[in-house]
């Protein structure tokens, strides 16, 4: 019988025949070679955007928050929209970590890494607005329980933003250190491949004197599954703390009671459409077609199709159960968000997130490159209108007419937005340049099951 | 294809074994008919109860079942036959179902005591005192020709899909290759879609309209999470009581361990919806939402810290080592455990709306459980001697008998 033979009808996860040492220059070689004309393009922009983002929180810090759209009734409308969007595309990584290793699905090991230095910079990104809303944000560590020394005020623990503080706090701790347990070992290839001084030199430190003992294996083996004990309710309670922000108020369509598990199913929808945009776009430009296959892409896909399905039920029950309560307010909130001023915001979430992915049921277009990325970039924008509907529209009207006014964001506003991609780029982009985007040493060892060599010689 | 030799097993469903659900089963009918010739203001609720919770565990090994074939699972072949048994009591949950809500009907026509408050004609009648102008409201949904139509549906479907499963699966027994295998994949695809929409609706029409007046977005996916624990609770019930028999040596320790897992995340699952639900109706105390906890709170105090108890803190702390899900008397005592609780879950979700304020689990409630259960213990032995008790022929079984991780 001898080793673990998998079914025919599993489909390979490494195509072209690869051998363990094949991946390791594949994955390597965008480290140890030079950055190619599309790199810099890319990078070249996602500093001017960086540097736009800079130029417009400095103006908002510098004058006040007036330089933003929001007014008396509409206090939180593109910041905690952006922060939310951001928060929910980092979930996609602590699922494929996670969920995906207790579920044991292989295909993970070809998107981990990238997926999870995803959730890094986009939870900063998402950071980053919430400081930026924070009007003095030199006094940002106020929202962690000091002393009162520091001259803070003690904080108040009955608030969901407070447990948000720590709901974040956490997650980005958890997800920093997984990833980079996992990059380790990694490093340790580099390091041991260095040709030049100053290679040897950094990847030395950031090894941590990784020597791929029996030893060192089986601890990295065990911090591991650890750290995906703590990662998997983490996917659960961010969102579903940051969902609470709004639950707990008694705001029409705010207040509503599947919101924690609903937000999870939007972050993990938003968090895979994110991943395929990226992915589509890094195993294009570094050539990992090979590692990251069609049927890697089509997993996603049906990922996207199950949440976008989720998402679409919750949508649904929402409306349904608004008219059901017979309380007149929920039913206006809703009313207003499909036929009020903002119903073009509402038809095109429902359009992005609820339409859009049902094409997934079609296995020429889940499998198509192409039309993938297209639905992805529908997903992200959708999930995007997402917030805002819950945001804007439910505040803009709620239950004192004489108070109803209408929002729109100043240039300061969509600058900041827009600069946030660029705080998530530059990082990204210096990420495919610098560090190992495939878990080598993880992919490795599935090679004798699901390498495409192996199919052959089996059948 | 592969083909795997495995030994033709077959689960015998003794005498003996069989009186001992018609004990059971006479126990409950004796414990019915005490509580209506008592009078008892619980005997319809108990019905229900009772009903509901067997019919959801039959339903819950359907939807593992699809969620086997649609995810394409390679380790659950071994323990296929187990869910299979259990959803052929789908057909016998459906049918008592209706008979319990046509006598409901009719006896509290004569009396005027429905278990469904929006059954009274009176409450949509603007002329009546009894009006009721929040139930009038939601007289689009809560009338009785479309209950009628959404139940049947439900029940075409549930039953439909699980008599389907079980079909295919004994003829790929015979037929072997993968043609059965992508049909059952297929069918699981249209079969988790329907069920995404039934599940909801169904909780709101069997359980959330009994407290007529209360809602809450989170309750069908609430009832899901408890329904799959449940389903999966006795699943590991007869799956260790089998394999002690004998007839499960090819079911090792990983597979054991992947039963305890879904028991285990599950139940951690209905917790997290639990508190969400509970959390946010208490953190906003608005009175037409707080109304539904504060009776469960007040009057059913034990129950209600019970119901959290058994079903979060027990699994909790004994399902979460790996030695734990591997050990079958933990996975058989912890489904014990599971399965009382979520009775009582359902209990609490059922009977408050239902009578108000003093209903209770008593002896009468144990013995018509037990009636159920015997029914139910019945009806999945039989077909679970009828086929032997491993799938042949599927084309992931070799990977279920290696299965190890």
């Amino acid at each position: 019988m001898g080793h673990f033979k998998e079914s025919d009808l599993r489909l390979p996860l490494i195509l072209g025949d690869k051998t363990a040492h094949d991946i390791t220059e594949d994955v390597c070689r965008p480290i140890e070679g030079k950055a190619n004309k599309w790199w810099w393009i890319a990078f070249s922009i996602a500093c001017a955007a960086l540097l736009w983002w800079i130029i417009t929180v400095s103006y908002t810090v510098g004058t006040g928050l007036g330089v933003w759209g929001e007014n008396k009734t509409v206090g939180w409308a593109w910041d905690i929209t952006n922060f939310v969007w951001w928060v929910g595309i980092g979930h996609a990584g602590t699922l494929i970590s996670a969920i995906l290793l207790l579920f044991r699905q292989k295909w993970r090991l070809s998107i981990n890494r990238s997926a999870e230095a995803m959730t890094i910079f986009a939870v900063i990104c998402a950071a980053s607005f919430i400081v930026s809303h924070m009007g003095r944000p030199w006094v940002a560590y106020w929202s962690f329980p000091l002393a009162n020394q520091f001259g803070s005020m003690w904080v108040n623990f009955n608030s969901p933003l407070i447990w948000d503080v720590f709901a974040i706090s956490t997650y980005f701790t958890v997800s920093l250190v997984f990833w980079y347990t996992g990059l380790i070992p990694d490093f340790a290839v580099v390091r041991d491949r260095a040709k030049t001084k100053a290679r040897k030199f950094w990847y030395t430190i950031l090894s941590f004197g990784w020597v791929g003992t029996a030893k060192n294996w089986q601890r990295f083996e065990e911090v591991a599954l650890v750290l995906a004990g703590i990662s998997t309710p983490l996917v659960l309670s961010v969102h579903s703390v940051v969902s609470m922000d709004f639950a707990t108020s008694i705001v029409p369509g705010w207040h509503t009671t599947i919101f924690p598990p609903y937000f999870v199913a939007g972050a993990i929808f938003s968090g895979f459409a994110m991943v395929q945009t990226l992915v589509i776009i890094t195993r294009k430009v570094l050539s990992l077609e090979n590692y990251i296959t069609i049927y890697h892409i089509d997993m996603m896909n049906r990922i996207i199709l199950i949440t976008g399905s989720i998402v679409g039920v919750a949508y649904l029950t929402e409306f349904f159960i608004a008219w059901y309560s017979g309380v007149e307010y929920e039913q206006y909130a809703f009313l207003n968000r499909a036929t009020g001023p903002y119903w073009w915001a509402y038809w095109s979430m429902m359009t992005c997130n609820v339409i859009t992915p049902q094409l997934f049921w079609f296995s020429r277009l889940r499998t198509s490159v192409a039309a993938t990325f297209i639905i992805s970039i529908f997903v992200n924008i959708g999930m995007w209108f997402e917030r805002f509907v819950i945001i804007v529209t439910s505040l803009h009207r709620d239950y004192l007419p004489s108070s109803w006014v209408m929002y729109s964001p100043t240039w300061v506003e969509i600058g900041i937005f827009i600069g946030s991609l660029g705080l998530f780029f530059v990082p990204f982009l210096l990420f495919t340049r610098f560090f190992p985007v495939i878990a080598m040493s993880e992919l490795k060892t599935v090679i004798k099951s699901s390498g495409s060599q192996a199919k052959k010689q089996s059948s | 294809m592969e083909q795997t030799a495995l030994p033709d097993k077959r689960y015998e469903f003794t005498a003996k074994s069989k009186t001992l659900s018609y004990v059971l089963i006479a126990i409950g009918i004796v414990s019915i008919g005490i509580s209506f010739a008592t009078h008892s203001h619980q005997a319809w609720s108990n019905l229900l109860w009772n009903n509901f919770y067997f019919m959801v565990i039959a339903l819950a090994a359907v939807f593992f079942l699809a969620i086997q074939y649609a995810s394409e699972a390679g380790w659950s072949i071994a323990i296929r036959r187990v869910p299979e048994a259990m959803a052929m009591y789908m057909p016998w949950g459906a049918a008592l179902m209706a008979i319990i809500l046509i006598g409901n009907y009719i006896a509290g026509s004569g009396d005027g005591h429905y278990i469904y408050h929006w059954w009274h004609h009176d409450v949509y009648d603007p002329e009546s005192p009894e009006y009721d102008p929040i139930i009038a409201g939601k007289s689009g949904f809560l009338n009785m020709p479309f209950f009628i139509v959404r139940v049947l549906f439900y029940f075409t479907v549930w039953v439909g899909f699980a008599l389907y499963f079980r079909k295919m699966s004994l003829k790929q027994d015979l037929e072997g290759g993968s043609s059965h295998h992508l049909k059952l994949r297929t069918r699981s695809y249209q079969f988790l879609v329907l069920f995404a929409i039934t599940s909801s609706l169904m909780a709101w029409d069997f359980i959330m309209s009994i407290d007529t007046h209360w809602y809450s977005t989170l309750y069908g996916w609430y009832t899901f999470a408890g329904l799959f624990v449940s389903g999966i609770s006795v699943m590991a019930i007869i799956l260790v009581v089998m394999k002690r028999r004998g007839l499960m040596g090819h079911v090792n320790q990983h597979h054991l361990h992947n039963v305890g897992l879904f028991m285990f995340a599950f139940s951690v699952f209905w917790t997290y919806l639990w508190f969400s639900q509970f959390m946010l109706i208490w953190y906003s105390n608005l009175p037409e939402e707080v109304a539904y906890f504060v009776v469960r709170q007040e009057q059913y105090q034990g129950l209600w810290i019970a119901n959290f108890f058994i079903n979060f803190c027990i699994p909790i702390f004994f399902l979460m080592t790996r030695d734990a899900k591997r050990k079958p008397m933990i996975l058989l005592v912890m489904g014990v455990i599971l399965f009382i609780g979520h009775w009582i879950d359902v209990f609490q979700m059922v009977t408050p709306g239902a009578v108000g304020a003093g209903g209770h689990i008593g002896l009468i409630e144990i013995g018509t459980m037990l009636g159920f259960l015997g029914l139910f213990r019945y009806v999945v032995l039989s077909h679970f001697a009828k086929a032997p008790v491993v799938a042949k022929n599927d084309p992931f079984m070799k990977e279920s008998m290696q299965h190890s991780f």
